[in-house]
């Protein structure tokens, strides 16, 4: 904590001024060690925002993964355990049954959530248990180098496809919220993002809608948040914004898929199973 | 009646990443010349003509901008 | 303790101890030959009596995971499986192992390698004792050798599990999981308190509370020389148990030319050949190994000093003679004897094999 921000912020506050956003006291100190521009600091910012303001501090157990976030256990003040590769929903699911009381939330990145823990991901959907699950997918492996991940769309450059990602070597981008949002035991399936303001105030309202409804009890909410790459997509933190904008948007769509048990309005069957799916990458 | 914004952005721990760059209405951030103990060209005011709208606040991923907003 | 009678299965008998000795969490995927412990369980739906909360899993991944997940929260947590189920576990066995978190797995051996056979076996020694996942960690391993066994080890698991943060491992066998005996059966012990948890497991991830730092269960490390302090403190727990927590059993051993070294199913064919040989006029002793880690290296080693040779049946090509060798320091002629595959060998083929290998 630095003494002179401190300091400044109490000269504001005698001045008049009234405190309009700070950094929420759910994340610790410690500096995330993610690239600059990154969206992974954002949403854990909302989350932790999220838990701040219901004030569940002391009931949340946190699940990181393997892969880019695997050390957010140091950057959220809560209880938190770190998964294996791919097993944040099974362990969530032992914590959540063991512990109904808290509020058990798994964060997972594209290669974690949609290639190695594919299985674990659609179980715990379908037993619909009482977890918040948050998918941040990039379309890349991060950590390891910028390799291929599901999500990786066709003709997107990545280390194991250097020359594009093709379908008939590595078929399609996997789009876990679509086919989640198809079981019964989903009860909130949402895609948002974090590259605006505007679309931070909607990932954050998404996040908290999120754990109401764990408090509910009302099954497993899922909010995918499609975040840039930079170092990954090799360009600046503004651009890859752009980028994710262009190329990521018309095969990831924002916004709700299934709201309270229900497919949301205007999302038909094709949607959840075809179309977007051959979106070319320009 | 006008809004009178303030911004304080721990400098620190800024990685220069100007996303809040573009997202400002008021165009009173830039990236400076400068750089911070980790050798990040951090982000800094060059106006008062900041609002307090948050939307910096809203997009940094390291949390580093305080926003402060007064009525005068 | 009131001890009632009972006749049981090997299977079952896990499953009620576990209920008995207040298991708060068990979660499992069916394999042969001990799908009976989930279905025990599921019949006796002990979530409606202590609490205790059972799950079938989508995989064994998933369910050494949920146990890592619920274990992690400083609760009583098991699961149980069969030797292809519980390779595909040996990644959650060491994260489990990395982040010290006391649970207990039961291991009802088939045969091997690969799919193998659904009968009992005894080859997932090395696996159970040598690591079986990747790093330096170890399994706290008890080797039961009757449903009674089966029963009880389930309770000093718990002791164990919690006293050092450490997994244990019951390797039992198709055998003892099918076979039905008579056993006692103990009186429920409660499911800890919301206080005892807390007490038990101070460490446990169940929500922060005001005034206490955020606990986090992690295996990672990315300062080496951090890790290698960590693994010093490992490595110390490990040699701890060595010190203080071998279990076996030594039967005619003080004035046996020979011994038969043996664990689990093996050790009660053992036994029988030692009645017959000694019939025959030779004194043969049995060292039953109770845990396979920590191997009772030390007291092996005292008993070898007084005979001429040594064999070691385990049905498996000759995992645990290695223990055996490194124990007496190949001082001792040492032989192995054990059949593949399911089959399980007669105290006849044991005592021709005494015979034939050690005494000619």
């Amino acid at each position: 904590m630095n003494k002179d921000i401190e300091a400044r912020k109490q000269e504001l506050l005698n001045d008049g001024y009234e405190e309009v956003y700070t950094r929420t006291k759910v994340l610790t100190d410690a500096v995330m060690h993610y690239c600059p521009g990154c969206g992974h600091g954002t949403t854990h910012r909302l989350v932790a925002e999220v838990i701040d303001e219901m004030g569940i501090q002391d009931q949340v157990v946190g699940v990181s993964p393997v892969g880019c976030s695997v050390l957010a256990y140091n950057y959220f003040d809560v209880d938190f355990q770190e998964a294996a590769h791919g097993r944040a929903p099974a362990v969530a699911t032992a914590i959540k049954r063991l512990n109904p009381d808290t509020f058990v939330f798994t964060y997972q990145g594209d290669g974690d959530l949609a290639a190695i823990g594919t299985a674990e991901t659609i179980h715990a959907a379908n037993r619909g248990e009482n977890i918040t699950m948050i998918f941040v997918n990039n379309g890349i492996y991060g950590m390891t180098g910028g390799q291929m991940a599901p999500t990786t769309l066709v003709g997107m450059r990545s280390a194991t496809t250097p020359y594009g990602r093709r379908v008939d070597l590595n078929g399609y981008p996997l789009r876990m919220t679509e086919l989640l949002s198809t079981l019964p035991g989903t009860y909130y399936v949402t895609r948002q993002s974090v590259q605006n303001p505007a679309a931070v105030r909607k990932a954050k309202a998404a996040i908290r809608k999120a754990f109401e409804n764990q408090k509910q009890k009302k099954g497993l909410s899922f909010v995918e948040i499609l975040s840039n790459c930079n170092s990954g997509w090799k360009m600046t933190p503004v651009a890859a914004n752009k980028w994710m904008e262009d190329n990521m948007m018309p095969n990831y769509p924002i916004g709700d898929i299934k709201v309270d048990g229900k497919i949301c309005e205007g999302i038909d069957a094709n949607r959840l199973v075809l179309d977007h799916a051959l979106t070319v990458m320009q | 009646m006008a809004i009178k914004g303030q911004i304080i952005i721990d400098t620190e721990h800024c990685k220069g990443c100007g996303v809040c760059v573009p997202v400002c209405p008021m165009k009173c951030i830039e990236l400076s010349k400068e750089v911070n103990g980790k050798g990040y060209n951090f982000t800094h005011t060059v106006n008062d003509k900041c609002i307090g709208c948050a939307s910096c606040a809203m997009v940094c991923p390291d949390g580093v901008i305080s926003v402060y907003k007064k009525k005068i | 303790m009131a001890r009632e009678l009972q006749l049981m299965k090997g299977n079952e008998a896990i499953a009620r101890a576990m209920i008995a000795s207040g298991c708060d969490g068990y979660f499992g995927y069916p394999i042969t030959p001990q799908s009976e412990v989930m279905e025990t369980l599921m019949a006796e739906k002990p979530w409606e009596t202590t609490g205790m909360v059972v799950l079938q899993a989508e995989s064994e991944v998933a369910s050494i995971n949920m146990v890592y997940g619920g274990a992690a929260t400083g609760k009583k947590v098991a699961t149980s499986s069969s030797s292809p189920g519980i390779s595909l576990m040996q990644e959650g066995l060491t994260y489990l192992a990395g982040a010290e978190i006391p649970c207990l797995i039961v291991n009802v051996m088939r045969g091997g390698p690969g799919l193998g056979t659904i009968q009992p076996s005894q080859s997932d020694y090395f696996q159970s004792v040598k690591g079986g996942g990747h790093g330096d960690y170890q399994l706290y391993t008890l080797a039961p050798a009757s449903v009674q066994e089966m029963y009880d080890f389930v309770f000093d698991a718990w002791d164990i599990a919690f006293k050092y943060r450490n997994p244990v491992l019951i390797l039992s066998d198709g055998a003892i999981g099918q076979c039905m005996e008579k056993l006692y059966t103990r009186d429920n012990v409660a499911r800890w308190s919301e206080e005892e948890r807390r007490a038990n497991a101070p460490w446990g991830t169940w929500g922060k509370p005001a005034g206490r730092g955020h606990n986090i269960i992690t295996s990672l490390e990315l300062d080496s020389a951090r890790q290698e302090v960590f693994n010093h403190k490992l490595q110390a727990k490990y040699a701890e148990m060595k010190e203080k927590e071998v279990r076996f059993e030594a039967l005619n051993c003080e004035d046996a030319d020979y011994i038969i070294v043996a664990y689990g199913s093996s050790s009660r064919i053992a036994m029988k050949a030692m009645q017959m040989a000694r019939e025959k006029g030779i004194k043969v002793g049995l060292f039953r190994l109770i845990t396979l880690f920590p191997f009772p290296t030390k007291q092996l080693a005292e008993v070898a000093k007084r005979v001429k040779g040594i064999l070691c049946v385990e049905m498996s090509a000759g995992q645990m003679i290695e223990d055996v060798r490194l124990a007496t320091q190949c001082g001792v002629k040492t032989e192995h004897f054990g059949r593949f595959g399911g089959i399980i060998p007669t105290p006849g083929e044991v005592l021709e094999a005494l015979e034939n290998k050690i005494i000619k």
